[in-house]
């Protein structure tokens, strides 16, 4: 029953309900950094990373300190939650930076500015948010936090494939830059549609 | 200090939507309901109003290095209130809007524009650039949000405008909508800018003759 409850978890955030192409969380990297399929796919990387870690940190903050029933200090807190994830997300996101630049130096200048914009994704601060929102427990908050960051993954490798040959075919002027990459997401995103009829565990 | 070139910069040649090309998440994903785009846009031109003014009434005090760590403590005070003021006169927006409210802290358009403008202003012109930028985001979402609401459901702000034989094309509230319809309306922008910069480009040959 349990396994069942996380596969559909994972088979959600990953498909039905990807993360960039139903719920539009995570859109500014998406667009950002997917010129090259390389930086895409370390992106991607980190932003999995960084989202497994917040969701972990996050409900154990939220348990343990917001709210009342199960808070070590007694008092509701429970309205500084925004406050709290995102300076959480932001000493997480920091502490990453450090570590790459020490561990994997090539990777982190490819980031370069979108590595600290990883704390003002919202797909990080939204899955942070939608764990509290959805009830999970520890496991299931962990396992969304994972599997949304690869379902942003997947989005972003696709997506950078399509934008590497759209640079070399012909589109009105006019398109130019953004607004040929947003056509093309669409498109993706329609396909991404065709999963919605997906039921297996319901 | 020129507040109506602010104003012009805001709306249209320097809109934070469809040309700094911030604050694309919400943008593409409320924009589905007349009664979403405006709670959502004064929401965010409220909320950057005042992280604006607060933002250049500190900007002497707060160091270098850890400036977008207090920034984004200001932004999510003020986001924190106006949640939970919507919660409590505005329950239905509030619903409809769900995490997109407390995600505004991570919009990018209110870090920019602290980061851009508020941080090297005065309170006066960070005030007015609050307001301007807000509308500007305001205009954008209610233009998406006529469009995919009239064509995508046949309705506007939920009364009934289209013939009864319409039939809605429900693609246009979908994710696919989105997507679609921004950059529609970022090339679009691109279009009537690139004309107009032509334009004053000629202009200013045909005097230099």
């Amino acid at each position: 029953m349990e396994v069942t409850k996380l596969l559909a978890i994972a088979l959600g955030a990953i498909l039905t309900n990807n993360f960039i192409f139903a719920q539009f969380l995570g859109i500014c990297p998406f667009l950002g950094v997917s010129k090259k399929s390389d930086t895409a796919i370390g992106m991607g990387i980190a932003v999995t990373f960084v989202m497994g870690i917040a969701s972990a940190v996050t409900f154990a903050i939220n348990k343990y300190f917001l709210v009342k029933e199960t808070s070590v200090l007694g008092v509701d807190l429970k309205f500084m939650q925004t406050v709290a994830f995102i300076l959480v997300i932001a000493a997480l996101v920091q502490f990453i930076e450090m570590f790459l630049k020490k561990s994997m130096p090539s990777l982190y200048t490819a980031l370069g500015i979108y590595l600290p914009l990883i704390t003002t994704n919202c797909a990080v601060l939204g899955v942070a948010l939608l764990n509290v929102q959805n009830g999970y427990n520890f496991i299931e908050s962990v396992v969304y936090g994972i599997t949304g960051g690869l379902g942003f993954l997947l989005a972003i490798y696709l997506f950078s494939t399509v934008r590497e040959r759209i640079e070399f075919s012909d589109y009105p002027k006019s398109f130019e830059g953004f607004p040929i990459a947003l056509i093309t997401s669409g498109l993706l995103a329609l396909a991404f549609m065709g999963f919605s009829g997906l039921e297996v565990w319901h | 200090m020129n507040i109506g070139k602010q104003f012009k910069e805001g709306l249209i040649t320097n809109n934070p939507v469809t040309v700094q090309l911030l604050g694309m998440c919400s943008t593409m994903a409320i924009t589905t309901k007349m009664s979403n785009g405006v709670g959502m846009g004064l929401s965010v031109l409220i909320i950057l109003t005042l992280s604006n003014i607060i933002i250049a009434l500190l900007r002497k005090i707060i160091p270098d290095e850890v400036r977008i760590a207090c920034f984004i403590v200001v932004i999510a005070g003020f986001v924190t209130m106006v949640d939970l003021s919507l919660q409590a006169f505005f329950p239905d927006i509030a619903a409809s809007l769900g995490v997109f409210i407390p995600l505004i802290v991570v919009n990018c358009i209110i870090l920019g524009r602290a980061e851009a403008f508020a941080s090297k202003n005065s309170i006066g012109a960070s005030a007015v650039d609050g307001v301007a930028q807000g509308l500007g985001y305001t205009l954008v979402l209610v233009i998406l949000c006529a469009f995919r609401e009239i064509f995508g459901s046949g309705t506007f702000s939920g009364h009934q405008i289209m013939p009864s034989g319409y039939v809605p094309a429900g693609i246009l509230t979908m994710p696919v909508g989105g997507f679609l319809c921004l950059g529609a309306l970022i090339a679009a922008m691109q279009w009537a800018l690139g004309k107009s910069k032509a334009k004053a480009e000629e202009k200013g040959k045909e005097a230099a003759e």
